[in-house]
């Protein structure tokens, strides 16, 4: 369709792409500083939360200070730490670190164990309070641009669209949404946050973006197994040294387990499957006694962002603003980024706020960021993620002297040296990992674990996950790194299949499978895969993850 | 001509229902939920029918807790001009929520009323039923085509044999298949629309029909783990298995 004139538009003075709590924060805060401001925010799930997936241990600072009363106001966090465990594995035995020992950044007392989603559901019931119109099933597919460059606002998807693109009888067109500022707050590796880090060139000058692929599970145990409050963490097995990664386990109210994994997208070994790593883990005695006799009722998996501070792209641009993972605010140490997301968004309100009345320009936004306290967390926390470059004890050591001596405060700021995609080693360099067969009572298939995430896409619609070379998977990418996307994909999208004489691979994408993680548009060796957006309201419907 | 059309909130058909840890029913907190979806074929074919001048107005009406105005809302930006909610606290039971719609027929005068074939959260597949029998009005049920004359409606019915073409004097009473039509998507600007248009409140008690359950729910339990396939070298062995182990033939 040859655009804007055909297109509906619809007007606001900010547009938010995402409702995770960065844009949600946004928009609260914008409404609260001023109630005549219209403020549209975006959201391709379904419905607010069903594509949240998060740990979540939440630290509630940047809450405290946006709706203090949200205890009278009944938000649904309750659960508080109460006692913390980290624990070194080896195949066979576990080690309990002292908690003493932890840098104050890992250490959770003042936190509590909340399920995101809800958090964000019951966020957006307040946004709406305050006039803030949310439209899920909406995805923001595309980027609008004025004639000087400057963003414009968004367009919405299309809807009703065959496989190859031609207007079926239900097509319904998308529409643009302009908006005075349009705000990113799209989650880690957001598609059009993708486009404008290149468009404007943000991330000069800094370290590349690093990122994690992270597994959640919901198991309800019985309450012998249970210990309301209780976060633990490990280290080492099943990982090798060389891989950055862990795992957590909250004890989360109503008998839950909140269980999960994130590893570094920088591994190397072509042959890893983060999601064989992540079940084989729940096999250990020190974890197999917690689910024991338990039923896994949720699964997951999401991208998270942790480059840090040295990563952080410039998060202004002319008609717009990043928040949130959509720039990188994560604090990786603390393994938390929902209330640095949520800050950043109430930095950008203020920001937005005075530049609706002046029109001068957003950088304002750098200099609030730079005198508030996310800036001051994400400098102590520079360094230890690039420690772990070196291995997981040397890793170890320094973030010991680093966090626990310096308090972050080393005179120097440690680079991350590679992007995700750039680490892999050819597979015929690299032993191959023998995973074990799952076992169906700790350990399951993709299959059943993508049930459990409730996701569909509408099947006769678009492929939403691009190929830019579309013969790249068989031609190179099979012959170098017997095609990782069969493995880093948790739930399966990418298969290889050959034909009854295992000849002839043909490279096959279950788009329909897809939870929306973005760990392919990461971690694909010569960037071939492009996430976009699929019709709207395709996707996961994770209730509380 | 008036359509009533009847929405119900259901679990949405993609998520994975669970049981609730102590039997008492399926876990609906936290859950996604949506229109039911023969029911959004109700309110596409109303809204043809609308569209094609042999309708002036589409009424959507939903039963049910606080939420289910959420349903109506989705219905008025597919298009249906108002919308009525009868407020219950619980689930009410097909019988009742014929009866409330008996009532509401009543007031409105609809000519034609159309439903779901059935609801996919409890698969009922009895109010349409009740109501035409308590209007006195004819049905036509899983309907998968609806035609309309001057006087009657003559409508397609997927039944077990194949097809069935029944003609039906105004008033009538129809359920919808799934393969009546593809339903619309709501577009931005009509959910805008929507949130404008009116809905008006009720309760069973105004209406005066007693919603209290008629049937007494023991105990809700998951299905039995279906146990893992296996694998025969040939057709004899599937034959052999089939005799002797499961004994089905
Ligand atoms: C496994 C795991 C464990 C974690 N544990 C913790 C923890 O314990 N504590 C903690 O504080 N943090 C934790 N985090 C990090 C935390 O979840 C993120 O930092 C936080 O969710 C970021 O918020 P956000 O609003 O920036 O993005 P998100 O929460 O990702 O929200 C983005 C929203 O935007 C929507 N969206 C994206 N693109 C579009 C588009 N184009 N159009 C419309 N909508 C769009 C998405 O559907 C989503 O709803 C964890 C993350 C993971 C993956
Ligand atoms: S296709 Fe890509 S985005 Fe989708 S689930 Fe797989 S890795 Fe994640």
């Amino acid at each position: 369709m040859s655009d804007s004139l055909s297109r509906e538009v619809m007007e606001y003075d900010v547009v938010i792409v995402g409702a995770g709590p960065a844009g949600l924060a946004t928009a609260i805060k914008l409404r609260q500083l001023n109630p005549a401001v219209s403020v549209c925010i975006l959201e391709k799930g379904s419905e607010v939360g069903a594509h949240i997936l998060s740990g979540n241990v939440f630290e509630t600072r940047a809450l405290d200070e946006l709706i203090p009363d949200w205890k009278e106001k009944k938000a649904p966090i309750k659960t508080k730490v109460s006692k913390e465990k980290f624990l070194f594995l080896s195949s066979s035995s576990s080690f309990s670190w002292p908690t003493w020992l932890l840098p104050a950044v890992q250490k959770n007392h003042k936190n509590y164990i909340i399920s995101l989603a809800n958090l964000c559901r019951w966020l957006g019931e307040q946004a709406e309070a305050l006039g803030v119109e949310i439209f899920p099933g909406f995805p923001a597919s595309k980027l609008l641009y004025h004639e000087d460059g400057s963003v414009k606002g968004v367009q919405t998807g299309d809807m009703g669209l065959d496989k190859q693109g031609n207007k079926k009888d239900t097509f319904e067109p998308g529409i643009e949404i302009h908006g005075k500022v349009t705000v990113l707050a799209e989650g880690c590796r957001g598609h059009l946050g993708k486009e404008v880090i290149q468009k404007y060139a943000l991330d000069t000058g800094k370290s590349s973006q690093q990122y994690g692929i992270g597994f959640k599970e919901i198991w309800k145990v019985s309450p012998e197994q249970h210990k309301e409050g209780m976060v633990m963490h490990t280290a080492g097995w099943p990982l090798d040294h060389n891989t950055y990664g862990g795992s957590f386990c909250y004890h989360a109210e109503n008998n839950q387990i909140f269980i999960g994994y994130v590893i570094g997208l920088d591994y190397r070994n072509p042959h890893l499957s983060p999601y064989d790593e992540f079940q084989r883990f729940k096999t250990h005695s020190a974890i197999s006694k917690i689910l024991k006799g338990g039923k896994r009722i949720a699964f997951g998996a999401r991208a998270l962002i942790e480059g840090g501070l040295q990563s952080l792209p410039t998060m202004y641009m002319p008609g717009g603003l990043l928040v949130g993972c959509d720039a990188g605010t994560l604090n990786m140490p603390k393994i938390k980024g929902s209330h640095t997301a949520m800050k950043s968004g109430m930095i950008a309100a203020e920001t937005i706020n005075e530049f609706l009345s002046n029109n001068e320009s957003l950088s304002g936004y750098a200099e609030k960021f730079k005198q508030s306290w996310i800036y001051q967390e994400l400098y102590k926390a520079r360094n230890v993620k690039p420690s772990f470059n070196w291995g997981l004890i040397p890793g170890i050591v320094f973030t010991g002297i680093d966090q626990l001596l310096f308090r972050g405060y080393l005179p120097f700021t440690l680079k991350h040296s590679h992007a995700d995609h750039e680490t892999l080693s050819p597979a015929n360099e690299i032993k191959k990992i023998d995973y074990p067969k799952y076992d169906d009572v700790l350990s399951f298939d993709k299959t059943s674990s993508v049930y459990l995430t409730g996701t569909n896409h509408e099947e006769n619609q678009p492929i939403h996950l691009q190929l830019k070379d579309t013969n790249l998977p068989v031609n190179y990418t099979l012959g170098k790194y017997d095609e990782p996307a069969q493995r880093y994909c948790p739930v399966g999208v990418y298969e290889i299949q050959r034909d009854k004489d295992d000849l002839n691979p043909q490279f096959v994408i279950n788009a329909q499978n897809c939870i929306h993680c973005k760990t392919c548009d990461i971690k694909e060796p010569t960037q071939n895969i492009t996430w976009v957006t699929p019709e709207g309201g395709g996707g996961p419907s994770y209730a509380n993850m | 001509m008036k359509i009533l059309v009847a929405v119900k909130r259901v679990i949405d058909y993609n998520v994975q229902i669970r049981v609730k840890s102590d039997s008492t029913g399926v876990e609906t907190e936290n859950v996604k939920m949506s229109m039911n979806p023969p029911d959004e074929n109700a309110v596409e074919e109303a809204l043809r029918i609308k569209e094609s001048g042999k309708a002036e107005e589409v009424i959507a009406i939903s039963i049910g807790e606080e939420k289910a105005q959420e349903t109506i809302r989705t219905a008025l930006a597919m298009g249906a001009d108002r919308g009525i909610h009868v407020k219950a606290t619980h689930d009410v039971e097909p019988l009742a929520v014929a009866k409330i719609l008996q009532k509401i027929v009543e007031k409105e005068k609809p000519q034609i009323v159309l439903l779901g074939k059935q609801a996919i959260d409890d698969d009922s597949n009895q109010t349409g039923q009740m109501l035409s029998a308590l209007l006195g009005w004819a049905q036509g049920t899983f309907a998968s085509k609806i035609e309309l004359e001057a006087s009657a409606a003559i409508i397609t019915r997927e039944i077990d044999e194949g097809l069935e073409k029944v003609k039906l004097p105004f008033p009538i009473v129809a359920t919808c298949d799934l393969r009546l039509n593809e339903p619309r998507y709501a577009s931005l600007p009509n959910i805008m629309k929507a949130k404008k248009k009116p809905i008006d409140n009720y309760t069973s008690d105004e209406l005066g029909i007693d919603v209290s359950p008629r049937v007494r729910q023991l105990k809700v339990t998951e299905p039995p783990k279906r146990e893992k396939g296996v694998m025969v070298a040939d057709v004899a062995e599937l034959v052999q298995k089939l005799k002797h182990e499961a004994k089905v033939i």
